[in-house]
């Protein structure tokens, strides 16, 4: 049996459904909206599993689940040494959010990564403390930023309504996925052009130990056409 | 695998010498407050340290080095010269990125330290003179640098301070020092800001960006740096070979570049002390970049010794001098010249036992 791990709610579930449509596979919820308990027609020996996008990566990784589908962002942020882990089998082509950094729009001397060093760097100096990005991608963020030398500033948590870190004066700037860039907007944010950390959309995962298995394999076929 | 307490009975060894050298020993906490160590080494301390929290002491870290505590230590209580000694584990973890690593490298390992405050000039040669001796049975590479050469090297070029300020603070930062100076190297784009109608936010005040913003517009008249600098710099960061001739090759670029003589100078004068005390300089390799890619606050004398044909191992001893270090943590910005290192008992037991 394969189970087939899918977000349990919202747009993200019913593209996925429709993706799968498209494909001649059928998934449904069963029984009332409330249920979190789903069918599949179209293939057999397929049970679908509805959860918590944020939860498959780790479902994925530790063989609970052998498909899922779930943003790389979190696949990438969650799963340390993700690849030995898990196969990205198919980007899906919706749930497109990059993850980016930001700083607040009147800093009219900050257009880029090289700027942010330098403020950063000064602000150190000015206020005694390292600058903040308020973020909830930590691993990401803190490698894509060693990765570019970039020092002198400091993570500070936040799971939610993080644009509004900075003018709570809780942060500095942040780091966080958009897709419209309105709410960035909203809050008087502007992106930093060179800093695309990740381009992340909704992707079919499979455990990377499952993905070998002539039956998972048969399956991946019959979805790709490969 | 070689039982724990195999290496801990040669780390004794290593501390019962250090002890003969005149250092106290001393045994730092194991876990240490985490924002002292996060406003040190910034982020990147989270990603190589493990972090736990306490209900009454907030944020704390397991041990990373001894560096820090025994800085503290001393600057609680203790007046130059004074040494000092000690063995523990450290504790690292490795984020493996992408993909894990078939070998990962061990999260909790043994060092073995000697640390010396003193104002005095044989400190650094009596540092790496006795890591040198204790060493000599393992037929190590021995390896040593100079922060404090390449600083000069830096404060030497002919640029505003502003420039050279930059480039200072980002000394340990291959790229990012690469990048400034190449973007010094050619004649500044002419600066435009974007317009913004957007409130105020945020801590950072409309005067700290408006002095950025003056600096900016005050740089657009800096001259580009002749490139003969930069073919200089390139000129000092490839020396690299056994000491005698390494000072060969820095008294022929002292003659197009007479400001490193100083800078030179220590280095000749370190390597008669280091002679004297019976190391043999054609044995010790000089690399001018030794330290350019080492932890940040190493700003003088450095030094590596590694086991050769073992691919993939670290340092088996490494040290320098980090008087930046204490002058971070004296807060008042009171330095103390520092300089000390750290031997690997655990890779000394594979080495014994091979």
């Amino acid at each position: 049996m394969i189970r087939l791990g899918v977000p349990s709610k919202g747009r993200l579930m019913e593209q996925t459904f429709d993706w799968f449509a498209a494909r001649g596979v059928a998934l449904s919820r069963s029984g009332s909206d409330r249920e979190y308990a789903g069918r599949v027609q179209g293939a057999d020996g397929v049970s679908l599993v509805l959860l918590s996008a944020g939860e498959i990566p780790r479902e994925l990784a530790a063989g609970r689940i052998e498909l899922g589908v779930t943003g790389t962002d979190l696949v990438r942020e969650k799963l340390a040494g993700w690849r030995s882990d898990v196969a990205e089998v198919a980007p899906m082509g919706f749930g497109h959010a990059d993850l980016i950094l930001a700083v607040p729009d009147c800093w009219r001397d900050c257009e880029n990564l090289d700027d942010f060093a330098a403020i950063a760097r000064d602000f150190r100096a000015a206020h005694g403390f390292r600058l903040r990005i308020a973020t909830k991608y930590h691993r990401l963020v803190r490698a894509w930023l060693a990765g570019h030398e970039v020092a002198d500033y400091q993570l500070v948590d936040s799971q939610g309504a993080t644009e509004g870190t900075v003018a709570n004066q809780t942060a500095e700037a942040i780091a966080d996925i958009t897709s419209s860039g309105e709410t960035l907007r909203a809050n008087h944010l502007k992106i930093l052009s060179d800093a695309l950390i990740l381009a992340s959309q909704a992707t079919l995962f499979a455990n990377r130990a499952a993905s070998e298995t002539a039956e998972v394999r048969a399956f991946l076929s019959l979805l790709t056409g490969k | 695998m070689i039982p724990k307490r195999d290496k801990q009975a040669i780390g004794q060894r290593f501390l019962s010498a250090f002890r003969q050298a005149g250092a106290a020993e001393v045994a730092p906490d194991i876990l240490l407050p985490a924002d002292t160590l996060l406003d040190l080494y910034g982020e990147d301390i989270r990603a190589r340290a493990y972090t736990s929290t306490d209900p009454l002491r907030g944020e704390v870290m397991l041990r990373p080095d001894f560096t820090v505590p025994v800085v503290q230590m001393h600057m609680a209580g203790g007046a130059e010269p004074a040494r000092y000694c000690y063995l523990g584990e450290v504790f690292r973890k490795q984020d493996p990125g992408e993909e894990r690593p078939a070998n990962p490298r061990d999260n909790e390992y043994l060092q073995a330290g000697f640390e010396l405050f003193a104002h005095d000039r044989q400190a650094d040669a009596e540092v790496f003179a006795l890591f040198h001796r204790l060493l000599a049975p393992y037929r190590l590479r021995a390896v040593t640098g100079d922060m404090g050469l390449v600083m000069d090297a830096v404060r030497a070029l002919p640029l505003s301070e502003a420039r050279r300020d930059a480039l200072l603070h980002h000394v340990w930062r291959p790229g990012r020092f690469g990048r400034l100076l190449k973007r010094f190297s050619q004649p500044a784009a002419p600066r435009r800001f974007a317009e913004s109608a957007a409130p105020w936010a945020g801590l950072r005040s409309e005067a700290e960006m408006e002095r950025r913003m003056a600096r900016l517009i005050a740089d657009q008249d800096a001259a580009p740096l002749d490139p003969v600098w930069t073919a200089r710099l390139d000129r000092l960061f490839a020396i690299s070979a056994p000491m005698p001739d390494a000072l060969a090759q820095l008294s022929d670029l002292a003659r197009d570049w007479p400001d490193l003589t100083p800078a030179i100078g220590r280095v000749e004068e370190r390597a008669g002390m280091l002679a004297y005390l019976g190391v043999a300089p054609e044995t010790i390799l000089f690399d001018a970049s030794h330290g350019h890619r080492t932890m940040e606050y190493y700003d003088g004398f450095t030094f590596s010794f590694l086991a050769e044909g073992r691919a993939g191992w670290p340092p088996v001893a490494t040290g320098g001098r980090y008087d930046a270090l204490t002058a971070v943590l004296g807060r008042g910005g009171r330095a103390i010249p520092a300089v000390g290192g750290i031997i690997r008992p655990g890779l000394i037991a594979e080495l014994e036992a091979a």
